[in-house]
C-alpha cells in the first residue's frame, strides 16, 4: 500500500458507566490508502460510528494511535485539531441535523474557507459555484436555505461543505441510510463519480451491505468494537471466511424473484457491551463455535494477500 | 381463489390544509385473500403508510378519508362507528408498525398488554388470559417467558419488543395482518429472524397480510403479490415472481435498477438514477405524476393522468409500456439480479 492518507493503531474507546466500563471500541487498526474506499459495516452498537467519530477527535480515545498523512495526531490540541480537520471531513446521516437551516447554503459551503482563512471573498464565492456545480446543484443554490431542499439534495450540501477544503479523507457515517432508493442511487453514483475525479479518499460506514459493497474496494466486518473480518470487496463477498460475515451475507433480502425463502442465519440477539462474551464474542451467535472459542480470543491474522479474518475456524469453513 | 378477505375500494385520503385538500391518496383499489401477501411498496410520501393506518381506522387529522369502502370480511369499515372499529382492531385486523416503542405502552409490563389484548376481545378470564400471554411469549420465541411476562418493554432489546408485537397482533387469531415497515428499523440479522417468524405465524393460522414496505428486498422474499405506489396513486400491481421477472412501469423498472445488489467481485455497475425526487403534495404535476422523472416520457403523459390497465399479469399505469419495452433498462437488471 502507498503511504496511507489515514491511520489508526490498536484504537480503544471506553465509556465509562454504572456497571463498568463499555469497551465501544476495542483494539482496531485500519489504514486508508490515498484514493481508496474503505468500507466498514456492522450492525448498531458494534461501535462503527464511535470509530468514525473518534478518527475526527470528537470522542477522545482511550488508547491508540491515529496517524493522518503521517502525522501522529492523537494528542493534538484543540486548536491544533483544526490541522485535521482540513485533512479530515465527515459527512452525517441526517443532512437536517447537520446543517444550520438558518445560513444559506453557500455561507454553509463557505464555512470551512472561512474557518481556515482560505481565500478572498470572490474567491470563495467563486469555490462554492464550483463546489455546487462538482455535487450536481444549481449555482442559484448557494442563495438558498437548506429547508427549501430535498434529503438527497441537502445530502449534496453536506458533501460540498465537506469537499470544500480539498480533504484528503472524507468520513461518512451513513450517508444514504435516511434517502429513499431513488435517490440513493443518486449519491451513491455521485460519491463514486467524485473520487475518481478528486482522489478523495472515503472512510463509508453504514449497517447496509449491499450499499457498502457496491462503493468499497475494501470491506471491514465490527462486531461488538473489534474488526473480525477485512477483505478486499471480491474476497469478501467470494470467500467470506468469519461466520458472522457470512450471517450478515446470508441476512440480506435479495430482490429477485424465485429466490427459495432461506432460513435466518442466525438465532439470538447481539449480547451487551457492558458484558461482552469471554473468548470469541461471537461465540454465543455462531452456528460453528466449539470450546476453544468460548476461552481464547482469536486474533485478526492473514488469511490471503488481501484478506484478514479473526476466527480460529476460518480455514475450516 | 377464495373470495378476498380484505377489499379496498376506490379509497381516496385527503389532507385538509388552509389551501384546500391535498389529495394523499388516489382511488386506490386492491384485495387481498386469506393467507395471502400483498406488499404494498413506494417511496417516502406515496401514501403506503397512511394506507396502512386507513385500514385500521386511525387515519389522523388533518388526514381524512373521503370516499371508498374498505371491507373487511364483507363488513364495510368505513361506515362503522369507533366501538364498533375497537371491536375489530385486534381481534380481525392487527398490526405492527415499526417502532414498538410508540406502540408499546411504556407503564404496562410486555405480558399485561398481550392480556389486555386477549380481554378486550374474548370472554375468558384473568388467569387464562395470563396462562396465553406467556404461551405467545413463548411462541414468539421470546427466551424464559414467565419471566419476560413482568418485564417493561424499555427493558427489552428492538427485536424483542417487536416480538411482543407481534404477539399482541396475533394474540386473537385476527384474519389480516397490516405490517407497516416491521423490520426497518432491526439490524439485518434480527429482520431476518423476525420476517422468518411473521411468516411461520401467518401460515399456521391462515392470516392474510398487507406488507407496507421501501424495501423491494423484502418483497421479493416474503409477498405472494406486489402493489407499487407512486405519489398516491397505484403504478403497477402484479404477482411478485412477475414484478421482478419483467417489471412494466419506468418507475418500478427505476426502482428495481436504483438498489444497490450484492454481486460477487465483479465490475462495478453504475446504479440507475431516477433523477429529482418525488413530488411534494402541493406541487403535483398534472398527469402522470411520474412524467417528470421518467425516461420515457411522451407530451401525451402530462395530458392526463394514465388508466390502470391490464398489463402482463396484472395491472400497470402507464401508456408507454410498449416503448419502455425497446430498450433494455430495467428488464436487463432485473433478470441479473
Amino acid at each position: 500500500m502507498p503511504d496511507p492518507v489515514l491511520r489508526i493503531e490498536d484504537l480503544a474507546v471506553r465509556f465509562p458507566g454504572p456497571r463498568g466500563a463499555v469497551h465501544a471500541v476495542d483494539g482496531v487498526s485500519l489504514a486508508l490508502a490515498p484514493g481508496e474506499t474503505l468500507g466498514l459495516v456492522g450492525e448498531s452498537g458494534c461501535g462503527k460510528s464511535t470509530l468514525a467519530r473518534t478518527i475526527i477527535r470528537l470522542i477522545e480515545p482511550s488508547a491508540g494511535r491515529i496517524h493522518i498523512g503521517g502525522e501522529d495526531v492523537t494528542h493534538h490540541s484543540r486548536h491544533r485539531l483544526r490541522d485535521i480537520r482540513r485533512k479530515v471531513q465527515m459527512v452525517f446521516q441526517d443532512p437536517f441535523a447537520s446543517l444550520d437551516g438558518r445560513w444559506t447554503v453557500g455561507a454553509l459551503v463557505a464555512e470551512p474557507l472561512h474557518i481556515h482563512g482560505i481565500g478572498a471573498r470572490a474567491e470563495r464565492r467563486a469555490r462554492v459555484a464550483e463546489l455546487l456545480t462538482q455535487v450536481g446543484l444549481p449555482s442559484g443554490a448557494a442563495s438558498r436555505q437548506p429547508h427549501e431542499f430535498s434529503g438527497g439534495q441537502r445530502q449534496r450540501i453536506a458533501i460540498a461543505r465537506a469537499l470544500a477544503l480539498n480533504p484528503a479523507v472524507v468520513v461518512l457515517d451513513e450517508p444514504v441510510s435516511a434517502l429513499d432508493v431513488s435517490v440513493q442511487a443518486q449519491i451513491l453514483n455521485l460519491l463514486v463519480d467524485l473520487q475518481q475525479s478528486l482522489g478523495v479518499a472515503f472512510l463509508f460506514i453504514s449497517h447496509d451491505l449491499s450499499v457498502v459493497e457496491y462503493v468499497s474496494d475494501r470491506v471491514a466486518v465490527m462486531y461488538l468494537g473489534k474488526i473480525v473480518e477485512l477483505a478486499d470487496r471480491a474476497s469478501l463477498w467470494d470467500r467470506p471466511a468469519h461466520p458472522y460475515t457470512r450471517a450478515l451475507l446470508g441476512s440480506v433480502p435479495r430482490a429477485s424473484a424465485g429466490d427459495a425463502k432461506r432460513k435466518a442465519p442466525l438465532t439470538g440477539e447481539l449480547p451487551s457491551p457492558f458484558n461482552p462474551p469471554s473468548g470469541c464474542r461471537f461465540h454465543t451467535r455462531c452456528p460453528i463455535a466449539v470450546a476453544r472459542c468460548q476461552t481464547a480470543e482469536p486474533a485478526l491474522r492473514p488469511l490471503g494477500p488481501a484478506h484478514q479474518a479473526a476466527c480460529h475456524l476460518a480455514e475450516a469453513a | 381463489m377464495s373470495p378476498p378477505i380484505l377489499a379496498v375500494e376506490h379509497l381516496n385520503i385527503g389532507f385538509a390544509t388552509r389551501r384546500g385538500r391535498l389529495p394523499a391518496v388516489h382511488d386506490l383499489s386492491f384485495t387481498v385473500a386469506q393467507g395471502e401477501t400483498l406488499a404494498i411498496v413506494g417511496e417516502s410520501g406515496c401514501g403506503k403508510s397512511i394506507t396502512a393506518l386507513a385500514l385500521l381506522g386511525l387515519v389522523p387529522a388533518p388526514g381524512q378519508v373521503h370516499g371508498g369502502a374498505i371491507r373487511l370480511e364483507g363488513h364495510n369499515l368505513l361506515g362503522l362507528g369507533e366501538a364498533e372499529l375497537r371491536r375489530l382492531r385486534g381481534a380481525r385486523i392487527g398490526m405492527i408498525f415499526q417502532d414498538p416503542m410508540t406502540a408499546l405502552n411504556p407503564v404496562l409490563t410486555v405480558g399485561e398488554q398481550i392480556m389486555e389484548a386477549i380481554l378486550e376481545h374474548e370472554p375468558v378470564g384473568a388467569p387464562a388470559a395470563r396462562a396465553r400471554a406467556i404461551a405467545l411469549l413463548d411462541r414468539v420465541r421470546i427466551p424464559d417467558a414467565a419471566r419476560r411476562f413482568a418485564e417493561f418493554p424499555h427493558r427489552l432489546s428492538g427485536g424483542m419488543r417487536q416480538r411482543v408485537m407481534i404477539a399482541m397482533a396475533l394474540a386473537c387469531a385476527p384474519a389480516v395482518l397490516v405490517a407497516d415497515e416491521p423490520t426497518t428499523a432491526l439490524d439485518v440479522t434480527i429482520q431476518a429472524q423476525i420476517l422468518e417468524l411473521i411468516d411461520e405465524l401467518k401460515r399456521e393460522n391462515g392470516t392474510a397480510m398487507v406488507l407496507i414496505t421501501h424495501d423491494l428486498g423484502l418483497v421479493a422474499e416474503h409477498a405472494d403479490r406486489v402493489l407499487v405506489m407512486y405519489a398516491g396513486r397505484k403504478v403497477e400491481e402484479r404477482t411478485a415472481a412477475a414484478l421482478f421477472a419483467n417489471p412494466l412501469h419506468p418507475y418500478t423498472r427505476g426502482l428495481i435498477a436504483a438498489r444497490p445488489r450484492l454481486s460477487p467481485g465483479g465490475e462495478r455497475r453504475r446504479l440507475n438514477e431516477i433523477p429529482g425526487a418525488v413530488p411534494g403534495l402541493d406541487a403535483m404535476p398534472p398527469g402522470c405524476a411520474f412524467a417528470p422523472r421518467c425516461s420515457f416520457a411522451v407530451p401525451a403523459c402530462s395530458a392526463a393522468p394514465p388508466p390502470l390497465a391490464p398489463a402482463g399479469d396484472g395491472l400497470a399505469a402507464c401508456i408507454r409500456i410498449g416503448a419502455a419495452d425497446e430498450t433494455a433498462i430495467g428488464r436487463r437488471e432485473a433478470i441479473d439480479a
